[in-house]
């Protein structure tokens, strides 16, 4: 729906959670504005009729119904529960990303979003996207909070620092829209902004393609696997001072507190920059910590290197870098 | 007929500054937290000019970024810790809950003062901070931007807020002291005004909340001034950890702003209307649900914090519950209204633009409690429209109402009652017009504490300045004929509004000691039936 010239009042739907998350949104109006109207008139109508300019008349002694109690505490308790239920499944929609997402990565800091393709192609306050295909943003701040917010598309979240926070969507037209800054974040918090550029998906690989000379995630991350000696303890055969890495990525694994954690991008960031927090049962803590150490575009790669080595090594020699990671 | 020569009232007993600031008077010190809490209002007031005027335009083009964020911190500041928070259980209720339930005074006079100067105390320390060179964190106080990123005076105005806290829990504690041991003979639980269930409620969240939002203040100070990693996740900190502790406190402290106006409410449309208040122990228990439900809904500040997909629905579905009380209220004042003798006297029309401000503020707040509306509005404009709705258009509407009606027993003097009339519908219209584009903006995506916005959202914003201007062109007209009253006002008489309730059984202004005789009752509140009103 694009907004005819004149005063914008209403946001653009262009994912596929807009619409549903608008929906809820009318409902919500209709509620309040059925209860407004109801309440706004009956009390306007009964200051006009029983309205006296004879201080000394007195109302009619009522002092109350049980039965008009009981309707207006559970009708409204039956409405807010409702809206509730309602809400929470959009919730879980707008939180939860599909399986097969494309994914990009994300560094807020004060006052600029980096954006980070796993192909190598970075960009600052612009957003690259294709119509169509799910993608998945996983970011972090390097200072104070930030918010990722995408109007348009109806989803927002916190940047905080020490955490990764995701946000998915899925483009349903092309076209540019407003990203935003919405956690307050200092000086130039209203010039944290930028735009998304969702494209089709023709002309966002054209976009990849030209993207730089940057090399693919996965590959810096390699490279800094070796640079940082991960590989001297994370032998492939499991064999080494720390577990091995294959195919770890999406796993269950047990830790030595008993304990099990699904393996993600938060659990692999937390134990490259804390390592002793939460150990795989088996090992030792000998594993330095390298917060300080390493950036959070560094522990991005790393992570996209780790994810690789989910698949086998063959089609790993097969992917063609540009086309992303899927 | 009294007059107001009867016999000394309580503003002609002594004279002089120090027999007002070495008062142990509760009507007095009544009057004090009046002329501090004004001097917050105005101040505030100036701030919210400053962010209007700038949000004019699109550019940030009439003052740095670095201001603006500096006015709507202090804005939020002086609003929220020095005006809403104070401005009807200090001024109002320091004024008439003693006179309300027959006590000379309240149970700790001594204590009463000492919470006034605590009160100026924290007050000046946060003027410092604001003059040499003011605050930017905004009043939320997020970290780690406050704790570690913002080279403003944030320790000094924490230091005023933590001071000022200690003013609120010595006015809650003496409350509740004296509503439980000073109630005049024959005042049962069940005949006390809805007024003072209202304070009763208040004070206790004033007393289990405040201390909370002290030790966050000074974990903060620890965290800035000695680097303890409280709050920073380099030093193992979690900065979501300030979040939870501030809205525990700062959530509950919404109804402590929201609350006493309500008990204000339900004493003027009783009063105006010639009738009890509908379904009394349902308004009643509803204040005191508010304040214990209002202590588990914290974290719906928090839906996008990254807290637990799964605690957030806990903390969506109790919002979505304490909604319900708010709910019964209303319903109950607009049926109060029903086969009333409606009397439309100013404060009464006060009270009828509280229940439209209030109603649209309440219920929008379920789209914030809605998980799947809140991510997308949340930190929006939408938020800023909703809770300036409760605020402003509920807690100050309330308390212009609260403030007119008992205005003739404070002062002894009438004001122009059409002036008053015509001010609370400016304060109506302006107001819509000031706050509701907010919505509109904050659905389209408009963030929060932006100093520059795109350009196509102009217009709306140009209607929001302009309905602010309406907005404090009728506040002061308001203090003009307050003012006026002051000075040149006809004597209001004991009970202008011909009210019951004991606050208007003596002259007005009050004997020293509220009443010649101990007032003895024996019948319900509002009894306007049973009782034969007399002309005086």
């Amino acid at each position: 729906m694009q907004q005819p010239a004149g005063i914008p009042l209403f946001p653009e739907q262009a994912s596929t959670l807009a619409a549903s998350v608008d929906n809820l949104y009318f409902a919500i109006v209709a509620v309040t504005a059925f209860f407004t109207i109801v309440v706004s008139i009956a009390a306007v109508w009964f200051a006009i009729k029983y309205r006296t300019d004879d201080p000394t008349k007195v109302g009619e002694n009522i002092h109350g119904s049980l039965s008009l109690e009981i309707g207006w505490t559970l009708i409204p308790f039956v409405i807010a529960m409702g809206i509730f239920g309602w809400s929470a499944s959009v919730y879980f929609d707008i939180i939860r990303p599909p399986d097969q997402t494309l994914e990009i990565y994300s560094v807020g800091k004060r006052w600029m979003w980096k954006f980070q393709h796993v192909g190598g192609q970075s960009e600052i306050n612009e957003l690259h996207v294709p119509v169509g295909r799910p993608v998945k943003i996983t970011f972090t701040s390097e200072d104070v909070l930030h918010d990722l917010f995408i109007p348009v598309f109806r989803v927002k979240a916190d940047a905080i620092p020490g955490r990764y926070s995701t946000i998915w969507f899925e483009a349903t037209q092309t076209g540019e829209f407003h990203l935003f800054c919405a956690e307050y974040c200092g000086t130039n918090h209203s010039g944290m902004i930028g735009r998304v550029v969702v494209m089709e998906p023709a002309e966002y690989q054209d976009w990849l393609a030209g993207g730089g000379t940057d090399l693919p995630l996965e590959v810096r991350g390699e490279q800094l696997f070796q640079e940082l000696a991960c590989n001297t303890c994370h032998l492939e055969n499991g064999t080494g001072r720390g577990p091995s890495l294959e195919r770890v990525f999406g796993s269950q694994v047990a830790l030595t507190n008993g304990a099990t954690v699904n393996v993600d991008e938060s659990y692999l960031r937390e134990s490259i920059l804390n390592p002793q927090a939460k150990l795989v049962s088996g090992y030792g803590p000998q594993m330095p910590t390298f917060q300080g150490l390493v950036s959070e575009e560094s522990v991005m790669a790393l992570i996209e290197y780790v994810k690789s080595l989910d698949a086998p090594a063959a089609a790993r020699l097969d992917a063609t870098p540009a086309a992303g990671n899927d | 007929m009294t007059t107001r020569a009867d016999s000394p009232n309580f503003l002609n007993a002594s004279h002089g500054i120090a027999s007002w600031l070495l008062t142990k008077d509760h009507k007095r010190i009544g009057i004090m937290y009046l002329v501090a809490v004004g001097v917050a209002f105005i101040l505030g007031g100036v701030f919210a000019a400053g962010i209007r005027a700038e949000l004019a335009t699109p550019a940030g083009d009439l003052v740095s970024a670095d201001t603006y964020n500096k006015l709507f911190t202090m804005h939020g500041v002086a609003m929220v810790f020095f005006v809403l928070i104070p401005v009807v259980p200090a001024v109002l209720g320091n004024f008439v809950l003693p006179l309300m339930i027959g006590a000379k005074d309240v149970a700790f006079p001594k204590v009463n003062l000492l919470s006034w100067y605590i009160f100026v105390i924290g007050m000046i320390i946060t003027l410092y901070a604001m003059i040499t060179g003011g605050v930017d964190t905004g009043w939320t106080f997020y970290t780690p931007y406050s704790s570690t990123a913002s080279s403003t005076n944030v320790m000094a105005t924490g230091v005023g807020i933590f001071v000022t806290g200690f003013a609120s829990i010595l006015t809650g504690l003496n409350f509740l002291v004296t509503i439980h041991r000073m109630r005049a003979p024959g005042l049962t639980w069940f005949r006390l005004p809805l007024f003072v269930w209202s304070a009763y409620a208040t004070s206790l969240v004033n007393i289990l909340g405040t201390p909370v939002v002290a030790i966050t203040v000074l974990m903060l100070a620890m965290e800035r001034a000695l680097g303890f990693g409280i709050f920073d996740p380099e030093l193992g900190g979690d900065p979501v950890l300030f979040q939870h502790l501030f809205w525990f406190y700062s959530h509950p402290a919404v109804y402590i702003m929201i609350l006493p106006p309500m008990g204000v409410i339900s004493e003027v449309i009783a009063c105006f209307s010639r009738k009890p208040v509908f379904g009394y122990s349902f308004v009643a228990f509803s204040s005191l649900a508010i304040a214990v439900f209002g202590f588990l809904v914290w974290a719906h500040h928090m839906f996008v914090s990254g807290i637990s997909p799964y605690s957030a629905l806990v903390f969506s579905v109790l919002t979505f519950a304490v909604a319900v009380p708010s709910a019964v209220k209303t319903f109950n004042w607009t049926a109060t209204l029903y086969k009333g003798a409606i009397w439309l006297k100013s404060p009464m029309i006060w009270v009828l633009g509280f229940l439209g401000l209030f109603l649209i503020g309440g219920l929008t707040g379920l789209f914030l409690a809605s998980l799947g509306t809140d991510v997308h509005m949340h930190d929006t404009y939408f938020v800023v429209a909703h809770f300036h709705y409760i605020m402003v258009g509920g807690a100050i509407m309330g308390f212009m109402a609260g403030l007119h009606y008992w205005w003739p027993k404070m002062t002894g003097r009438m004001f122009n009652d059409v002036a008053a009339t015509v001010s609370a519908i400016l304060v109506f219209i302006g107001f819509n017009l000031t706050f509701f584009p907010q919505f509109v903006l904050g659905y389209l995506g408009m963030p929060r504490r932006y100093h520059m916005y795109p350009p196509e959202w102009q217009v709306l914003n140009v209607l929001s300045t302009g309905g602010s201007m309406v907005l404090g062109a009728a506040y002061t007209l308001v203090l003009i004929y307050l003012a006026w009253s002051l000075m040149k006002g006809k004597a209001a008489g004991a009970n202008p509004w011909l009210a019951t309730g004991l606050e208007w059984q003596t002259q007005s202004p009050p004997v020293l000691h509220n009443f010649d005789e101990q007032p003895v009752v024996t019948e319900e509140p509002y009894n306007y039936v049973g009782r034969e009103v007399k002309v005086v």
